[in-house]
């Protein structure tokens, strides 16, 4: 059985380098079943890259990565997929011209015993979820393209929790929403804690992940800075770490502190 | 209940000022843009009939008007997968001359004479046939490995295709014409043994009248299963009405056309049938070129609707790179198309030179152009993503029409390509304006 003190995740000294430019550094981070981590950081501080790796978009240089505590080999994104690992793109990865139900499918379609599509029954399926997500939701037949971007993040985040993820990667999931909608969303990301689902929440904007994540890790220039547990630090000692790399007594420094 | 309350609300004041025609519009989910294409047909013909002096509308124009399209409908439903995933493939008129000449080597040659078959066994014209598929689909598949593996654009792998097949197709033979073909693979060319009569066109067309009620009957049950909005039961009616009425006019058309006199007189003569005083009147029904464009139009509208492969296919067209996200291969996609595209490109050749009764190196000369302009008339998006068979197919028909309406009229050569370019751009300048006010 699983030790609850094993993580969920676990990457160690991660790097990747496009081009000669180290876009992560010996980055480590880990996380827990039903735990919130928010990856912090300017853009291009290198965590939506540090995710990627773990989502399988991208290959690693070196590092391993672990889950439940068993060494996990993923080069693409289906080896994610079968690990429980779902992800949110920022730019929300959802094929413009077809519907709702066809993009909560993708690459998992439900089929009938002859092995075709089974609409009917993916409709139904994608009616129930986004009924759960986004009551108002009801433009199943149209494309994507027709929707707003709240509805098209609700499709998005819909697709993630549809498979039963274990592992949630949403990557600055309230960047394009309303204040109503991104209240949806942090209500959601509350459910899923409690259903024990491990979810890490990225973004360059303190104030999207403060209130929701359990611990904080920042990073800069593709170096992990430091990790907290957001009861143990101010906001603005986090912006401190995100802006200058300053770590505070409430925190753990990394590799990526500057000293003193 | 809050929710019940919200999905009852009125719709938009716009739905009570709709005239009869909008509302039977939205009743029947018909797309309006398949129907405008059928009506852009309906002016084209009506128009030409009237200025080639009722030459256009009549059963042997119409019939002879479905063979000559068959060949490239054929290709055209592979080419709207090609381009829907932004890919494109100049290279099917060439894929289809170097197929056609293998398959009329192993006919003439191969078969009968070097492995000594001998002329007319049953295993001639499958053995070639099966013999041009595997060439066609191998041709597409090494294609499809260099663009999605290697790639290299599919312009540009094509470009050297359309080169490279072209000159293996001369290289087969040294250019020299092969003829004739096999009894039976000629059947597939169509002519008045090459079609299926009075009697089996009803029945095919009956079995179609009955898949069509049969189709929405199903997908009537499948929606009320899950409690989804269903269309007004006269709009199910009359759309059933409609395409039974199609079915069955086309068949009358078909049948309408009689053999030629003489042909009829030997077949009489030679099946020992006394020949009445007002003539034979001999149907020549469907025609089998025209039957196999219909089953592989029927079979790819399957596959791209009712498949994971299809539904991938369109994915990748909309976004490649979330559908790569969501864990789909898409490079043996991509393959997968270019094979399909290169079987279709055989099942073409059989026709075209069944039809011709000979394989020649220029055969399919310009094809490409031909099937990628029917595909874009019948609204397949080069940008990707959009397209569907049935409106490929309908512009491969328009665009036939075109040519045989010029025919008919005694249009020069020279100024009949000048009007097929002036309206496929005409015709892609509509398409973008409509897109643009729908959205």
């Amino acid at each position: 059985m699983l030790d609850a003190s094993t993580p969920l995740v676990e990457m160690t000294d991660i790097s990747i380098a496009f081009g000669g430019i180290k876009a992560v550094d010996h980055a480590s981070i880990n996380l827990h079943r039903g735990e919130v981590v928010g990856l912090l950081g300017h853009n291009g501080a290198g965590k939506s890259t540090l995710i990627k790796i773990l989502s399988g978009a991208y290959k690693r240089d070196a590092g391993d990565i672990k889950i439940n505590g068993e060494p996990a080999s993923i080069s693409n994104p289906r080896d994610a997929k079968a690990y429980g690992i779902e992800t949110i793109y920022q730019q929300l990865a959802v094929a413009d011209n077809v519907d709702a139900a066809a993009n909560l499918f993708l690459g998992r379609e439900l089929v009938t015993p002859i092995g075709t599509l089974d609409d009917a029954a993916m409709e139904s399926r994608a009616r129930e979820v986004m009924g759960r997500l986004n009551p108002n939701f009801r433009r199943f037949k149209e494309p994507v393209k027709a929707l707003s971007g709240g509805q098209r993040q609700s499709v998005a985040i819909a697709r993630a929790i549809l498979f039963n993820a274990r592992i949630l990667v949403m990557d600055e999931p309230t960047a394009a929403l309303g204040p109503q909608e991104t209240a949806q969303v942090g209500e959601l990301i509350k459910q899923l804690k409690s259903e024990g689902i491990g979810i890490f929440l990225i973004s360059h904007d303190i104030h999207d992940v403060f209130d929701l994540a359990d611990r904080l890790v920042v990073m800069k220039n593709g170096q992990v800075v430091g990790e907290a547990r957001t009861s143990d630090v101010t906001k603005d000692e986090v912006l401190g770490m995100i802006i200058m790399g300053k770590v505070p007594p409430g925190a753990k420094p990394g590799p990526g502190a500057i000293s003193g | 209940m809050a929710d019940q309350h919200a999905i009852s609300t009125p719709a938009h004041p716009s739905t009570f000022t709709q005239n009869p025609i909008q509302r039977f519009l939205i009743a029947t989910e018909v797309d309006t843009r398949l129907l405008g294409m059928i009506g852009a047909l309906a002016i084209i013909w009506i128009g030409f009939n009237i200025f080639s002096g009722g030459l256009f509308l009549t059963p042997r124009n119409l019939w002879n008007l479905s063979v000559q399209t068959a060949s490239v409908a054929v290709m055209v439903t592979g080419m709207v997968l090609v381009i829907v995933t932004r890919n494109i493939d100049l290279s099917v008129g060439s894929i289809l001359g170097v197929v056609g000449m293998v398959m009329g080597v192993m006919q003439t040659q191969i078969l009968p004479v070097q492995l000594g078959l001998g002329l007319g066994h049953p295993l001639i014209w499958s053995l070639s046939l099966l013999a041009g598929l595997v060439v066609g689909v191998g041709i597409g598949a090494l294609q499809g490995t260099i663009i999605a593996y290697l790639r290299v654009p599919a312009f540009i792998v094509t470009l050297g295709g359309y080169l490279v097949w072209r000159g293996a197709a001369w290289w087969v033979t040294m250019g020299r014409t092969v003829a004739p073909m096999d009894q039976t693979f000629q059947l597939i060319g169509g002519g008045p043994a090459g079609s299926i009569g009075f009697t089996w066109s009803w029945i095919v067309g009956a079995v179609a009248c009955a898949a069509i009620v049969a189709g929405l009957y199903f997908g009537r049950r499948q929606r009320r299963r899950f409690n989804f909005p269903q269309r007004p039961l006269w709009a199910e009616a009359s759309l059933a009405v409609l395409g039974c009425g199609a079915t069955i006019g086309a068949i009358w058309v078909a049948n309408a056309y009689p053999w030629p006199v003489r042909i009829a007189e030997n077949y009489a003569k030679a099946n020992g049938i006394a020949v009445p005083e007002s003539g034979l009147f001999i149907s020549h029904g469907i025609a089998v070129p025209v039957l196999i464009a219909v089953g592989v139009g029927v079979f790819m509208t399957f596959l791209t609707t009712r498949t994971r492969f299809g539904r991938y296919v369109y994915a990748m067209g909309g976004n490649p790179e979330a559908a790569e996200l969501a864990g789909i291969n898409t490079r043996w996609v991509t393959v997968k198309i270019f094979m399909l595209m290169g079987g279709l490109c055989a099942i073409a050749a059989a026709i075209s030179s069944a039809r011709l009764n000979a394989a020649t190196n220029a055969l399919g000369t310009l094809d490409e152009l031909y099937v990628i302009a029917a595909a874009v008339i019948g609204g397949t998006s080069l940008a990707g993503g959009v397209g569907t068979i049935a409106g490929a197919l309908l512009g491969a028909v328009v665009m036939q029409s075109l040519q045989s309406g010029m025919v008919l009229m005694g249009l020069d050569s020279p100024l009949q390509s000048i009007v097929v370019g002036i309206v496929l751009v005409f015709a892609v300048w509509l398409d973008t304006l409509y897109r643009r006010n729908k959205h």
